[in-house]
C-alpha cells in the first residue's frame, strides 16, 4: 500500500493509462452490472408484495425497493460480480505479465508497475464503481417499479409515494461511498495477488481464483463495518 | 563498467549464488555460461536491481546497486538494456509501441522516438513489423523485437538472458550475429547468460562459466577452448560425464 501511495507523483504515467483504465472497467461493465440489477428490482418488487400482503399497504413496494436497491443490494451485488468480472481479469492479466517477465521487463524499463499497473487501475475502479453502481440502483428502481405496474395493481403515484416515504440523501451516498470502497478493494486485491503471482498457467489460475475469493470476502466485511459505522 | 563482487542469493533456503566474482569490462561482451538452475539468470537480474542479494553486491559505473533508492535504480536502469530469455514482450502492444515505451520513460520527443524505432527494427531485419502484435510474431521474431527493445534505447550495456534458447540453429545464427553487429555499432558493453556453446563462441570476447555458485574459469574464447579444467571441458564439449 506504501508503494502505491508513493508512486501517486508519478502522474505523467498513472493519469493517461487511468483513464484508459476506467473505459475498459467502467463502460464494458455496464452491461452485466444493469442486467443484475434489472431482475434485481423485479424479484424485490414481487417478493415485497409476497410479504406486505394483507399486513402492509402495497405503496411500501416503493419504499423496499427503493431502500434496498440503494444501500444494500445495488453495491452488494453488484460488487460480487464485479469482483468476479474486474478482480478475476485484473488478476489473471497482471498474474501473466509477471510470470511471463513483462513486469520485470517493465522496470527494466525504468517503469515502476505500481504506477504503471497497479494505480490506474485501483484510481479507475475506486471512481468508476460508484458510477456504475447509481446506474445499477436507477435501473434496479425503475424495473421493480414497471414490475409494479404490470403484475402488482400498483399505480404510479403509490410507487412513488413509498419511494419517497422514508427516501434520505444518505441513502444514495452511502451507496455509493460504499461502491467506490469495494472498487478499490476489488481492484486492489485483483492486483496485489496478480503481482504475487508464481509459477506458470497453474499459478495464474490459482491467483485469479484467490482474487475473487478474497474480493468477494472483503466486501461482505466492508459492508457490515460501513453498516455499523455510518448508519 | 560492471563487477560482481562476492555475490550471494539463495530461495527458499536453497544457495544459488555462493560468492559470484566477476568483472565485466567496458566495450566488451562477456558470457556467462553453465548449466542449467546453477543462477546464471539470477546474476544477470541482479545488475538491473531486479533481485536483492542476501550477501555481496553488484558495482555498475561505481554504484553498489543493492544500495540505491528507487530514484536512482529508475537512473541506472535508464542506461542499461535486457533482453529476456522469452523475450518478455507486452502482449497488449504493437511491436512498435513495444520498442516506444521505454523511449517515452525517457522524455524522447515523438520524432526522435519514430526515428529511432524504425533504426532498430532496421538493424534487426524486420523494418515493416511495427504495427504487429507481438502474438502474431514467430519465437526467433520476438527475441529480435526483445533486442530492437533494448537497442532503441541506445544503452551502454545490454544484458541477454538467454537469447538463442529454444530457436533453430539458423535462427541461433542470425541473432548471434545480431548481438555482435550490435556491439560493433553501438559500442556497447554487454552480458550474455547462455548454455550455448556455439553462440558463447562466436559472440563473448571473454567467457566466465559459473559452476556451483561461483566462477569456475573465465578466459577468451581461446583459451576456454583449450582449458584443461575438466569441469570446463566436460561442460563446452557436452560430454555426460
Amino acid at each position: 500500500m506504501g508503494d502505491m501511495v508513493r508512486a501517486l507523483v508519478d502522474i505523467r504515467v498513472w493519469a493517461p493509462l487511468a483513464i484508459v483504465q476506467m473505459r475498459r472497467i467502467g463502460v464494458d461493465s455496464i452491461p452485466v452490472t444493469l442486467f443484475i440489477a434489472a431482475f434485481t428490482g423485479v424479484v424485490l418488487a414481487l417478493q415485497a408484495s409476497y410479504t406486505f400482503t394483507g399486513a402492509v399497504p402495497l405503496y411500501f413496494v416503493g419504499t423496499l425497493v427503493g431502500k434496498t436497491m440503494m444501500l444494500e443490494l445495488g453495491p452488494v451485488i453488484c460488487g460480487l460480480a464485479l469482483a468476479g468480472r474486474v478482480g478475476a481479469s485484473m488478476a489473471a492479466e497482471l498474474g501473466t505479465m509477471k510470470v511471463t517477465e513483462q513486469v520485470d521487463a517493465l522496470e527494466t524499463l525504468a517503469y515502476d508497475p505500481q504506477s504503471y499497473l497497479v494505480l490506474p487501475r485501483v484510481i479507475a475502479g475506486t471512481v468508476m464503481f460508484p458510477m456504475i453502481i447509481a446506474f445499477a440502483m436507477a435501473t434496479g428502481i425503475v424495473t421493480g417499479w414497471l414490475t409494479s405496474l404490470a403484475l402488482l395493481d400498483l399505480s404510479t403515484p403509490d410507487f412513488l409515494k413509498g419511494l419517497k416515504l422514508f427516501y434520505q440523501f444518505k441513502d444514495v451516498w452511502f451507496g455509493l461511498f460504499k461502491s467506490a470502497t469495494f472498487g478499490f478493494t476489488i481492484t486492489a486485491v485483483g492486483c496485489i495477488v496478480g503481482l504475487a503471482t508464481r509459477g506458470g498457467a497453474e499459478g495464474v489460475g490459482k491467483s485469479t481464483t484467490r482474487a475473487v475469493v478474497y474480493s468477494a470476502v472483503l466486501i461482505l466485511l466492508l459492508d457490515a463495518f460501513w453498516a455499523v459505522v455510518l448508519l | 563498467m560492471i563487477e560482481f563482487q562476492d555475490l550471494q542469493k539463495g530461495f527458499d533456503g536453497k544457495e544459488v549464488l555462493r560468492g559470484l566474482s566477476l568483472k565485466v569490462r567496458d566495450g566488451e561482451t562477456v558470457v556467462i555460461i553453465g548449466y542449467s538452475g546453477t543462477g546464471k539468470s539470477v546474476a544477470l537480474k541482479h545488475i538491473v536491481g531486479l533481485l536483492h542479494p542476501d550477501a555481496g553486491d553488484v558495482i555498475v559505473d561505481g554504484q553498489a546497486v543493492s544500495t540505491l533508492d528507487r530514484d536512482g535504480l529508475t537512473a541506472l536502469r535508464e542506461g542499461i538494456g535486457y533482453v529476456f530469455q522469452f523475450a518478455a514482450l507486452f502482449d497488449s502492444l504493437t511491436v512498435a509501441e513495444n520498442l516506444a515505451l521505454g523511449l517515452r520513460r525517457r522524455r524522447v520527443s515523438a520524432e526522435e522516438i519514430e526515428d529511432r524505432v524504425r533504426e532498430a527494427l532496421a538493424l534487426v531485419d524486420l523494418s515493416g513489423t511495427e504495427e504487429r502484435m507481438p502474438a502474431e510474431l514467430s519465437g526467433g521474431m520476438r527475441k529480435r523485437v526483445g533486442i530492437a527493445r533494448a537497442i532503441a534505447l541506445r544503452p551502454r550495456y545490454i544484458l541477454y538472458d538467454e537469447p538463442t534458447t529454444g530457436l533453430d540453429p539458423v535462427t541461433s545464427a542470425v541473432i548471434d550475429r545480431l548481438m555482435v553487429r550490435t556491439r560493433e555499432h553501438l559500442g556497447v558493453t554487454g552480458v550474455v547468460v547462455t548454455h550455448d556453446m556455439r553462440s558463447a563462441y562466436t559472440v563473448g570476447d571473454r567467457i566466465a562459466m559459473l559452476y556451483e555458485g561461483r566462477i569456475r574459469q573465465v578466459g577468451t574464447v581461446a583459451e576456454i577452448q583449450e582449458t584443461e579444467d575438466s569441469v570446463v571441458r566436460q561442460f563446452i564439449e557436452g560430454r555426460p560425464e
